[in-house]
């Protein structure tokens, strides 16, 4: 049996987490967190963990945009998810929310801005 | 005579404009120096905002949006490319922008709300020469953000201030080393959540207790020299390392905009470099409210909201003539809590009162005392300076008060 100990990213608070795992690496019991999130959060984070990628985009005019993955992805993915980011052409105009790039490992990227 | 001049755009402004509508003040004025409404959280593309108000993270734009889509909603008006030049004790403000030249504003109430600005490499006194290439942890965010260009390639970032460890993350991912972030202090000022997601997965040392003691190259930064301190924070002779880099990043503390707010006259807290305020953050200039972190900085922007419409609201009451100014109990502190905002209760209500400690302290018991009777207590496993705390006071406690002192015991 291993421990594994934990900031939890979820909120502000920051919860220190413990996360017991067994010999093929399954999470056994969580403690330290404060809500249900956390207990998920730590059972991710031994398992496969994930990050939302915020970045920018360029547009159609030059310019760049802000943007996000709408879900996490896998971890080991975020430089990945990046080169599809920077590959990519945003075409004006733009509203909050509008995915620009579909299927991004699991995710979808979106706007987090309006433009014009 | 405009009812209620805001100044400022940012999400203070914005809220505090949305409290002062839904409380039926319907002459507002907003003046924004910016192109746009949102202030900093334009540049914040990160998500993380608005979980307290929202229950979702969001990001800074986002969480702008949904304030901004309001105020257009609402048909609150606001000046763009607006730079206010100065208020009087009056309230009459002079402002300026390049359609309506200079002009003034009688206002029967003004909210402050201008925001706060970093602290520069001035301010810190580090020796050596005067290279491109050092930047403000803020401005490199707004050129990697906004702009679309990149300060440099090799990064050292000197305070671990969730700014700076957001660029830390920022850098990373658009193709820099980040090869340091030094912190001057034996503990970090960021959330436990970034130093976890924007260094720890960068795998970017954090070196506590560690500072920049010199610049170096000519026309473009060639290296940085650290040192370690000592517990006074004395750079360690024999402790010093040159570190390569083209760049260094500051993020070593944010000072509210109060410049127009002094010239008014207006009692500024020396902690906070914010106003004195009162419970429904009013100024020492009656009819002048002050909310965001040009009252003082906040860790979080659903604070600042939260504070905004307590601004809002309260010059509605002003405006309206209701404002409750009925008592006056200061607030102070001991030597372990740094400040609280509002310094001073004039009217008997729930108060919140928020407040910053001035180190770490584990097993620590905030006590609130009116002259030496504890009139409230609570206890907190753990309080640090990066995280602002918040107690709020029934109104029946306020009954006989007259002087108020908060105060920490640490076992």
């Amino acid at each position: 049996m291993a421990t594994r100990e934990l900031i939890c990213i979820i909120c502000p608070k920051g919860c220190n987490l413990k996360a017991e795992l067994d010999e093929d690496g399954k999470v056994l019991e969580v403690t330290g967190n404060t809500c249900k999130r956390g207990a998920e959060y730590a059972e991710n984070e031994c398992t496969n963990p994930m990050r939302t990628v915020t970045s920018t985009m360029r547009c159609s005019d030059g310019t760049v945009i802000p943007v996000k993955t709408t879900t996490p992805i896998p971890k080991g993915k975020i430089y990945e998810c990046m080169n599809l980011i920077n590959k990519g052409v945003v075409n004006l105009p733009v509203h909050i929310g509008d995915i620009v790039i579909a299927d991004v490992f699991g995710s979808n990227i979106a706007v987090t801005e309006n433009r014009t | 005579m405009t009812e209620l001049v805001i100044i400022g755009g940012g999400p203070a402004g914005m809220s505090a404009a949305l409290a002062a509508y839904e409380n039926g003040v319907r002459d507002i004025l907003i003046l924004e120096r910016d192109e746009r409404l949102g202030g900093i959280l334009q540049q914040c593309i990160h998500n993380g905002f608005g979980l307290h108000r929202f229950g979702e993270e969001l990001t800074g734009p986002e969480y702008a949006w949904r304030y901004e889509e309001r105020v257009r909603e609402l048909g609150i008006p606001f000046k763009l490319n607006t730079m206010v030049m100065n208020i009087t004790a009056d309230k009459e403000i002079t402002a300026t922008n390049s359609i309506d030249g200079i002009f003034t504003i009688q206002a029967k109430a003004i909210i402050l709300a201008m925001g706060c600005r970093e602290r520069s490499r001035g301010a810190l006194n580090i020796a050596g020469t005067r290279p491109a290439g050092v930047y403000s942890a803020g401005t490199a965010q707004k050129l990697v953000n906004m702009k679309g260009y990149m300060p440099g390639k090799n990064v050292v970032i000197l305070g671990s201030g969730d700014i700076g460890l957001i660029m830390a993350r920022r850098m990373s991912l658009e193709g820099a080393k980040v090869k340091a972030v030094c912190e001057l202090m034996p503990y970090s000022g960021g959330l436990a959540r970034n130093i976890e997601q924007c260094l720890n997965d960068f795998n970017i040392p954090l070196l506590l207790s560690h500072t920049v003691v010199k610049v170096h190259g000519k026309k473009r930064v060639e290296g940085v020299t650290i040192a370690k301190v000592d517990q006074f924070g004395k750079p360690i002779e024999d402790t010093m390392e040159f570190i390569e880099c083209d760049t260094l990043l500051l993020s070593v503390g944010l000072i509210p905009e109060n410049e127009i707010s002094r010239s008014a006259g207006i009692d500024i807290n020396r902690i906070t470099n914010g106003a004195y305020v009162t419970q429904s953050r009013e100024t020492s200039i009656p009819g002048v409210f002050a909310c965001g972190n040009v009252l003082h900085v906040h860790d979080l922007v659903d604070y600042v909201s939260e504070e905004a419409e307590i601004a809002g609201e309260n010059a509605a009451l002003y405006i309206k003539g209701e404002l409750k100014n009925d008592i006056d109990i200061p607030i102070e502190t001991d030597g372990k809590v740094r400040y609280t905002v509002p310094q001073r209760i004039t009217a008997k209500e729930d108060t919140k009162i928020f407040f910053r400690v001035a180190n770490v302290y584990e097993n620590a018991t905030i006590k609130v005392y009116n002259g030496d009777e504890i009139i409230f207590k609570t206890s907190k496993s753990k309080v640090a300076p990066g995280e602002m705390q918040c107690i709020t006071l029934k109104a029946q406690l306020l009954q006989n008060a007259e002087k108020l002192r908060i105060g920490l015991e640490v076992f």
